[in-house]
């Protein structure tokens, strides 16, 4: 009886790690993006507000902070969709429940997507749609098996193909192989991607781009305190014997 | 200069302000050789005042609601003026609160602080201690993100193990039968009311007790009992200025780090800010991986490492609530000739490296997703987290102390 206890708990205890380690047995490339980089930021936004918003809201963004990434009110304007002022949130065009009819789920809001995810896991998804004829949208994801998204940037990228290798021990190796080419060469659709991720990185946490700037003067002056408030102990500890 | 004084005096003879300042301060005598672990003590003090006021402008922004409490911390973070430094001073100095109460504690277990007449200064630290977990783990719920909610509902179902009444104690808990509006709610009002309230009151007992025995020192000897002709005990000296001015320069070079945290790296990893609590909190969908913020992983650690009985973790709960007290019977399990570490034998020092390896050791585990490997390992290191209590009568006995000195040293 109790034999069978712990064998049960054996297969509890390495199903659970199974479970959670699932969707990062993935290979993640590294984001080449870097928020200090203005004018990749400003592309990146381009391309979220023309792409993205289509079906995804990014509800805790508000369009007058794309000025803090260097553009201008007049361009931040050119982007705002009929009836929004430059305070208003990024809202999707679709609204959320014909998007959940259309999808199956409604897609996540945004805003902060690049913390929950990482920027890393976000520039690989991005990149491993591949052909899926089994699935509704037609395609699925090396990264997020089974996503409800259809690749949308499928037309830039061009179509992928599974290849699986498989080696001894019953151990795989998944790859994609570009099939038909999109409008955009490979090179250039990852660019607009690493580009892309770096405004989500932005968008996640705006104050980032203070944050770090404002750290060196804290810190500055904390290390001068540092230095007067030893002398004034110093001064105080010189009777104390 | 005149009205000054004759303002004093009208206060003081209406209140006992100049016999405070002195007993508590001017002439609150302190070892001299108190060394690198005597700072955590008005470290603690200076988080808890930070973790108040950070927390009274986080209020002002908040909304504890369950449709509004995430987007009205991404409101602070965003349009709040400095919401996002004010929230990560908090989210940060929940952390360093305890980084600093642990390090405060193992000064405590070094030095043999907890033993006559401390005891009692010590029981209310570990109060202090309980009432800062129970703190820390409802403000943990109120940013509603999925570890906010899935941490909450597996703590509280550990309640429901409870034998006949676990069930009901949950659903009083959460006042609900799972985690919901109704539970956010009363978090928050335990969070920024009660327990608040009650931690301030434990502070000041804290001290006022601190301030009747004296401080213990590295040595572990009574300095009260080396008076000069003053009355006052030779090894000592005055909080005020003295020991301020050297607590100024550990305040400054705790600042160092903690703002080095807020402004470079408030996630620390996501040991301090989980990634997953940036997605909304959605009943239904588990995380796949679930886990405790770092402070409350070696008990939950515990709790995993031990087995089951009759397919009830009430077990594992007892084991992790007594792991989690466990340091409250330390004045009476110790039986040591001395009370300094820098007097004790051999056996002493082996078993305290021991129980500091265990607590690490389960506090990482506890961070991890459990296997059939690590549940091993948490189970050997459980059982010399518990050792280091049940054997202290025996092995602190036993141990071959070197005689204590009759003056401090100085090293």
């Amino acid at each position: 009886m109790k034999l069978i206890k712990k064998l049960w708990m054996l297969v509890l205890l390495s199903i659970v790690p199974a479970l959670a380690l699932a969707n990062t047995t993935v290979h993640l490339d590294a984001a080449p993006g870097s928020l200090s980089d203005k004018a990749s930021l400003q592309r990146g936004a381009q391309f979220f507000v023309a792409n993205c918003l289509a079906c995804h809201n990014a509800a805790y963004m508000r369009y007058n902070r794309l000025m803090d990434i260097g553009m201008s009110e007049e361009e931040v304007r050119k982007l705002l969709p009929e009836g929004s002022k430059l305070g208003s949130t990024m809202k999707a065009m679709m609204d959320s429940e014909s998007a959940k009819a259309a999808f199956g789920v409604a897609p996540p809001d945004l805003s902060v997507e690049a913390r929950a995810r990482g920027t890393d896991w976000l520039y690989t998804y991005l990149r491993s749609f591949y052909t899926d004829t089994t699935r509704p949208s037609g395609v699925n994801n090396l990264v997020f098996p089974m996503v409800a998204m259809p690749n949308i940037l499928g037309p830039l990228q061009g179509e992928q193909a599974l290849e699986v290798e498989k080696h001894e021990g019953g151990h795989e190796v998944k790859t994609l192989k570009l099939v038909t080419p999109g409008s955009m060469s490979t090179k250039d659709y990852d660019a607009t991607v690493a580009d892309l991720v770096n405004y989500l990185d932005f968008m996640s946490e705006p104050a980032k781009l203070v944050r770090y700037k404002l750290g060196y003067i804290v810190l500055g002056f904390l290390f001068l305190l540092l230095i007067l408030t030893y002398l004034l102990k110093k001064e105080f500890w010189k009777d104390v014997h | 200069m005149k009205l000054l004084k004759n303002l004093l005096g009208w206060v003081d003879d209406r209140f006992p302000l100049i016999e405070t300042w002195k007993f508590h301060l001017s002439e609150y005598y302190a070892p001299k050789n108190f060394n690198f672990w005597y700072f955590f003590g008005s470290l603690a003090l200076l988080v808890l005042v930070i973790q108040i006021l950070s927390g009274v402008f986080l209020t002002m922004s908040y909304k504890p609601d369950a449709l509004f409490a995430f987007a009205s911390v991404e409101y602070i973070m965003r349009d709040v003026q400095w919401g996002w430094l004010i929230r990560y001073v908090h989210s940060t100095g929940a952390s360093m609160f305890f980084v600093v109460v642990y390090l405060h504690i193992f000064r405590g277990m070094l030095y043999g602080s907890y033993r006559k007449p401390r005891e009692l200064l010590w029981i209310i630290g570990v109060i202090i201690y309980l009432a800062l977990m129970a703190e820390a783990f409802m403000g943990y719920l109120l940013p509603w993100g999925q570890m906010s909610f899935w941490g909450a509902q597996v703590i509280v179902n550990l309640f429901s193990s409870v034998p006949f009444v676990g069930p009901d104690l949950s659903v009083l808990i959460r006042g609900d039968y799972v985690i919901s509006d109704a539970t956010l709610n009363r978090f928050f009002a335990l969070h920024v009311i009660a327990v608040p309230l009650v931690l301030a009151g434990l502070v000041f007992v804290h001290l006022i007790a601190l301030h009747h025995v004296g401080s213990n020192n590295p040595d572990g000897i009574e300095i009260k009992k080396n008076k000069g002709a003053d009355g006052h005990p030779v090894d000592g000296i005055p909080f005020f200025p003295y020991m301020v001015v050297k607590d100024i320069v550990a305040v400054v070079l705790f600042l160092i780090v903690f703002c080095s945290i807020v402004f470079f790296a408030p996630d620390i990893g996501g040991y301090f800010l989980e990634a997953n609590n940036f997605v909304p909190a959605n009943p239904m969908q588990t995380p796949a991986h679930i886990a405790p913020v770092w402070y409350f992983t070696p008990y939950y650690a515990i709790l995993r490492a031990v087995p089951p009985l009759f397919g009830s973790q009430f077990p594992g709960v007892i084991a992790m609530g007594i792991g989690s007290v466990a340091i409250l019977f330390l004045p009476w399990l110790d039986r040591g000739a001395v009370k300094s570490i820098r007097y004790r034998g051999p056996i002493f020092k082996a078993f305290l490296a021991a129980y500091v390896v265990s607590f690490l050791g389960l506090g990482l585990l506890g961070t991890l997703p459990a296997s059939p490997t690590f549940t091993l390992i948490s189970q050997v290191l459980s059982v010399v987290y518990f050792a280091f209590f049940i054997l202290m009568p025996w092995y602190t006995k036993i141990d071959k102390c070197k005689p204590e000195p009759d003056r401090l040293t100085f090293k």
